[in-house]
């Protein structure tokens, strides 16, 4: 694609696409997708295509969110509905192309609701009755575009509010659709986003820097890996924005390393923005020029802290820093640096296109917008949900992904990760705010929320967890180093029936100082599963204390 | 925007504290004499914030913060002792002992110790946690420091220490999380790594994780062999820091009594390294002035008293080896006398003299068997270097009064000194002896001005010039390894630019402060102290009866009786030395 000027961006009409005409076939290819099985339908069902000649158009989509349902097919006849077709075998996949071919009936089985039953989808009409649950910003083109094909995104009205800022937009009034928005940081703590960018903005510096955290670890969760690959250029029209606003000429992708895909989608989205004159020198014809690098993350799970991960752009050890100096003021090579999650900046896009306002009426209180979630555990339909915050967690578990995958009923849901908490069946009425599940002893995180049923041992996932924190401690701070090696020894001891009735409470003295005295947020958050799983069920630990006894 | 001359109000434990713009909660406490524990925060080096133990309370914030990094904000009220802050101090400080090995009554910081002392603050009487402490060996393998990585409670000083102010890169953090230790990267010994043995990290390190190496036993035992013929030789820095293990003021000079000290322990003679020092400029001086008045030699000339500079050069600026000057160091000069000059005219045989150099330094441990020219008198001139550390401890176990001791004088064939060999011990001192000879050999009187104010003070590099007989002699005094490059970089510049030399004398000593501030020395260093230390060196010059090297009457003496003429045949045998280079990671 040949570079483009700003006004050929701007009049660029939007879909519908091209292919209208002729059946459409997507096949859902994110990792959760090609885990299943997905790109053996892919070959098989471009290689029937190809065989029987038919002018079809068969191409690969991101995660549409019902992960636990891939591989998942979506059908599109000329003037029909899209068919969503779940669990999709080698031998569905033939009889999907006979029926096209032969203009029957598409198959009745393997169906499950598709994205527009599922969702409504900023920007446009609520298509179906009863009205869906879930509300995808982030995830408006996930599942619906090649995340491949720039086109796809243009069509879909990508690089439009890149376009807009540049034509009208000044990088304080960029700030204040920001702070009308109330977008705060989805990487988990939900700092406002508008005062990030705005003290980054301010701070004096020979360079200002943008990174896009994506560090994605907490277990279970991967909301960012499937908006990198599901959507690649959101994510990438964000980060210009963001440098456009701080007066950036650099940015730096820092995706770990076992994310393969979300890297080569990423690339190839850089790739192609450069080659169309969105990214590079002289963005669209303008004197805004910024280039974004991508840099692989080695494994640490630390290293999502903003700190370590400047360390670990900087070749250092991933060890977290003193903060103050807040990145925003002394961050990589000690430049004022401005570090986004990755769904943080696939929101921006919208923001500005739409309006901070209208994102602003989305949510409930100071928690604005939608979250996604990676919903896992016990649960029926495992995957990925986007939800407007304010609903409850009920909604979302029972609501959403119906229930226990047993039937029974919710004994807990965690989030937050290995910072987070348990939140009890008892409290699932509780509406998604960053300071509702805050007040419940856990907290937003980045969106990992795995349910829980009768069966689970809560002993047993508290030292889960803190196992999780005390593998991925960096080692820097005494707190964290030692005493959740010390915690988790307790807590072995507790399970394997030896506890004894001082232990509880050296747990929990434990725990407070590593809250208290821990360097970042690892160390301070790790105690969080264990004390909350001890606030709300602390008489499993106990059955525990004499079991085996002596 | 605040700057650094804004002044910041704020109440710490109630108390009103007027700061600086910039200044931490750790250094306001401190204006108000208020103390705040800390294990992991160093005068010298920058917050790592690892420990966890400086943390306090901030009106209106739930966490508690590190007074170390955090600095003090207008209206800020800041709580640091209260039941709560305490409780999470004490059991952080139980996380550390659970993980320390509980080996204090044998340990090399026993009743010296950061960590044992703050033990004893917060009254920890139980350990409620299970030990785990680690099964990790020691690396005593550059026979100068060792490395007991079970005693670490990684503070990260030693690294900072190491890659920051030395730019040695030894040492570095190997593995993660409770696995965390300190060793060489690569995980390879310490003798094997770019280690120059300058001990910072000892100096440095809160704990007995990395302590000098201990010859003590092995001079007890020649001290109790009725055959061997022992002498100490005393460094110029040690005088003004041994006092510190006895309850002295810092800085006070107290050479006369480690004399006695050294005597009463069992010396058969005690000489005094300055009067190597002494030595040292007359031979040093000479290089000087032949390489300054022969248009074609090659300037600047670099001293090489410091064994960890000589080490680093080898190791990393091995171009720089036709600057050095070929002196040995003082020590190795007294050594080689003793085996010598002095056993010949004292009839001793050689063989039987056992010398033992008193030094502020882990290094010289490395130098006295660095090269086949540290057995110039056909023995090993020096048999053992001992820390000053070290001879604190024998002066403690002789059982003698340290404080009570009378003064004594040294052996002076090999003991008398002038003012300009005592300034060796501090940054600039070298540098500043050399160029009051070099003026004398160059002009045949001395400097008017004996005092050369450039080469003093603790700036991290010091530049200057002085004119001698109408010619302009530029120098440069380094100190603190990290320093260097930037000095070596001028001279390279230069030199690739086919441009008259940077300088025409350099002087570098590996540690901050120079040897005062040796690896050593007694713990507790700051640049506080080091000064101190220096000031007490600078009264001894003042106070001498000669302030030039060339002056020292037993130094022409020796020339007289033994040497000939500096630079002559017998002084390149006994008192100069060659270098090569040793690149540490060869491709």
């Amino acid at each position: 694609m040949p570079r483009m000027t700003l006004a050929e961006l701007q009049s660029r009409t939007l879909g519908p696409s091209p292919t209208a005409d002729r059946p459409k076939i997507k096949v859902g290819m994110s990792t959760c997708g090609l885990a299943a099985g997905a790109d053996g339908v892919f070959d098989l069902l471009e290689t029937e295509v190809k065989r029987r000649a038919l002018d079809w158009h068969v191409s690969r989509t991101g995660c549409a969110g019902m992960c636990s349902m891939e591989p998942l097919v979506e059908v599109t006849l000329p003037g029909e509905r899209a068919v969503m077709f779940g669990e999709v075998t080698a031998e569905l996949a033939s009889r999907l192309v006979a029926a096209c071919a032969d203009g029957t009936a598409l198959p009745a089985d393997h169906r499950v609701p598709g994205i527009a039953e599922l969702a409504r989808v900023a920007g446009e009409p609520v298509a179906a009755e009863g009205g869906p649950r879930q509300y995808r910003i982030v995830m408006r083109n996930c599942g619906v575009i090649d995340p491949e094909e720039i086109d796809e995104y243009l069509d879909r009205g990508g690089y439009q509010a890149l376009a807009k800022v540049l034509a009208s937009m000044s990088p304080e009034q960029v700030i204040e659709e920001l702070k009308v928005s109330g977008l705060r940081g989805r990487g988990g703590a939900g700092f406002p986003a508008w005062l990030k960018w705005s003290l980054t903005r301010e701070s004096p510096g020979e360079e200002h820097l943008i990174v896009c955290n994506g560090d994605e670890g907490d277990p279970g969760a991967y909301m960012d890996r499937s908006v990198l690959e599901g959507d690649p250029h959101a994510v990438l029209e964000g980060m210009i924005l963001g440098g456009y606003v701080i007066g950036a000429k650099q940015g730096f992708f820092y995706i770990r390393a076992e994310y393969p895909l979300a890297i080569q989608r990423i690339e190839k989205a850089i790739r192609q923005a450069k080659a169309s004159g969105l990214l590079g020198a002289n963005i669209l014809g303008s004197d805004f020029s910024f280039n974004v690098e991508v840099r692989l993350g080695a494994g640490a799970f630390v290293c999502g802290e903003e700190t370590a991960l400047i360390a670990s752009l900087e070749g250092q050890r991933g060890t977290p820093r003193p903060r103050p100096p807040y990145p925003s003021v002394k961050g990589l090579w000690g430049q004022p640096t401005m570090i986004n999650n990755v769904e943080s900046l696939a929101n921006l896009s919208q923001i500005i296109t739409r309006g901070g306002k209208w994102f602003s009426t989305i949510g409930l209180g100071n928690s604005t917008g939608t979250k996604v979630f990676a919903v896992t555990g016990k649960v029926k339909h495992a995957g990925l949900v986007e939800i407007p915050m304010g609903m409850t967690l009920r909604q979302v578990v029972e609501g959403i992904c119906g229930g226990t995958s047993s039937g029974g009923p919710i004994k807990a849901v965690q989030t937050g990760g290995p910072s987070g908490g348990l939140i009890p069946g008892r409290e699932l009425d509780t509406p998604i705010t960053y300071e509702h599940l805050q007040r419940l002893g856990s907290y937003m995180g980045s969106g990992g929320m795995i349910v829980m049923d009768e069966t689970d041992d809560l002993v047993e996932l508290s030292r889960f967890y803190l196992g999780f924190c005390v593998d991925e401690s960096c080692g820097k701070c005494a707190p964290c180093r030692i005493g959740g090696t010390q915690m988790l020894r307790l807590l072995d001891r507790i399970a394997s029936g030896k506890g004894r009735e001082e232990d509880l409470a050296t747990i929990r003295r434990l725990a407070h100082a590593m809250q208290k005295a821990s360097l970042c947020g690892l160390g301070q958050g790790a105690p969080s599963p264990v004390l909350s799983a001890l606030r709300y069920f602390e008489p499993e630990f106990r059955d525990r204390l004499t079991m085996g006894g002596d | 925007m605040l700057t650094m001359t804004d002044k910041i109000q704020a109440t710490i434990n109630g108390l009103p504290v007027e700061v600086r713009a910039g200044t931490t909660i750790l250094d306001a406490a401190r204006q108000v004499s208020v103390h705040i524990p800390t294990l992991c925060k160093h005068p010298d080096l920058d917050a790592t914030a690892a420990c966890g133990m400086c943390i306090v309370r901030v009106a209106g914030s739930s966490k508690m913060l590190r007074a170390c990094c955090t600095p003090v904000e207008q209206e800020m009220e800041i709580t640091t002792e209260n039941p709560e802050i305490i409780q999470v101090r004490r059991t952080v400080i139980e996380m550390i002992l659970s993980k320390h090995p509980n080996e204090c009554l044998t340990c090399g910081r026993n009743q010296n110790c950061e960590l044992q002392t703050l033990a004893a603050d917060f009254g920890l009487r139980e350990i409620c946690l299970d030990s785990v402490v680690p099964d990790l060996s020691i690396d005593d393998t550059t026979k100068a420091v060792v490395l007991d990585p079970r005693k670490c409670i990684t503070c990260g000083r030693c690294i900072q220490v190491c890659q920051q102010i030395q730019d040695v890169w030894a040492l570095s953090f190997l593995q993660r999380g409770f696995d965390t230790r300190i060793a060489p990267a690569g995980d390879i010994h310490l003798a094997d790594s770019p280690c120059v043995r300058c001990g910072q990290c000892s100096a440095h390190c809160p704990t007995g994780a990395i302590v000098e190496y201990d010859n003590t036993q092995e001079v007890w035992d020649n001290l109790l062999d009725p055959d061997t013929y022992c002498v100490a030789q005393l460094a110029p820095a040690v005088r003004v820091a041994i006092g510190e293990a006895f309850g002295f003021p810092i800085g006070t000079n107290l050479t006369g009594k480690t004399y006695a000290a050294l005597r009463r322990m069992g010396f058969d003679a005690v000489f005094d390294t300055n009067f190597g020092a002494d030595l040292t400029i007359m031979e040093e001086a000479h290089e000087f002035v032949e390489r300054f008045t022969n248009a074609k030699s090659v300037l600047p000339l670099i001293t090489t008293c410091c064994p960890s500079w000589v080490d680093f050069m080898e190791k990393f600026h091995d171009d720089m080896i036709p600057h050095f000057s070929s002196c040995k160091s003082p020590q190795a000069m007294v050594g080689a006398l003793a085996k010598t000059y002095y056993a010949e005219k004292m009839g001793l045989d050689p063989a039987k003299v056992f010398v033992v150099s008193i030094m502020p330094c882990t290094a010289k441990k490395f130098e006295i068997i660095r090269s086949k020219s540290m057995r110039s008198s056909g023995f090993q001139d020096v048999d053992v270097s001992l820390t000053t550390r070290e001879l604190a401890r024998m002066i403690k176990q002789s059982g003698i009064n340290f404080p009570a001791v009378k003064e004594e004088q040294p052996d002076h064939l090999l003991g008398a000194y002038t003012g300009a060999g005592t300034i060796f011990g501090t940054t600039g001192g070298v540098m500043e002896a050399a160029l009051r000879t070099s003026y004398y050999l160059l002009t045949g009187a001395n400097p008017p001005r004996i005092d050369f104010q450039a080469t003093r003070g603790l700036n991290g590099v010091k530049e200057g010039s002085t004119v001698i007989d109408g010619h302009e002699v530029r120098f440069a005094v380094a100190h603190g390894l990290g320093n260097v490059e930037t000095v070596l970089n001028r001279v390279r510049a230069a030199r690739d630019a086919g441009e008259p030399p940077a300088y025409h004398f350099i002087e570098v000593m590996a540690c901050p402060g120079g040897c005062v501030g040796g690896g050593g020395q007694p713990y507790g260093v700051t640049d506080g102290l080091r000064a101190k230390r220096a000031a007490g060196l600078y009264q001894d010059d003042q106070a001498g009866l000669w302030r030039c090297a060339h002056e020292n009457p037993y130094v022409q003496k020796l020339y007289d009786d033994f040497l000939g003429e500096p630079l002559g045949e017998k002084s390149e045998q006994l008192l100069h030395t060659s270098y090569r280079s040793r690149p540490t990671y060869r491709r």
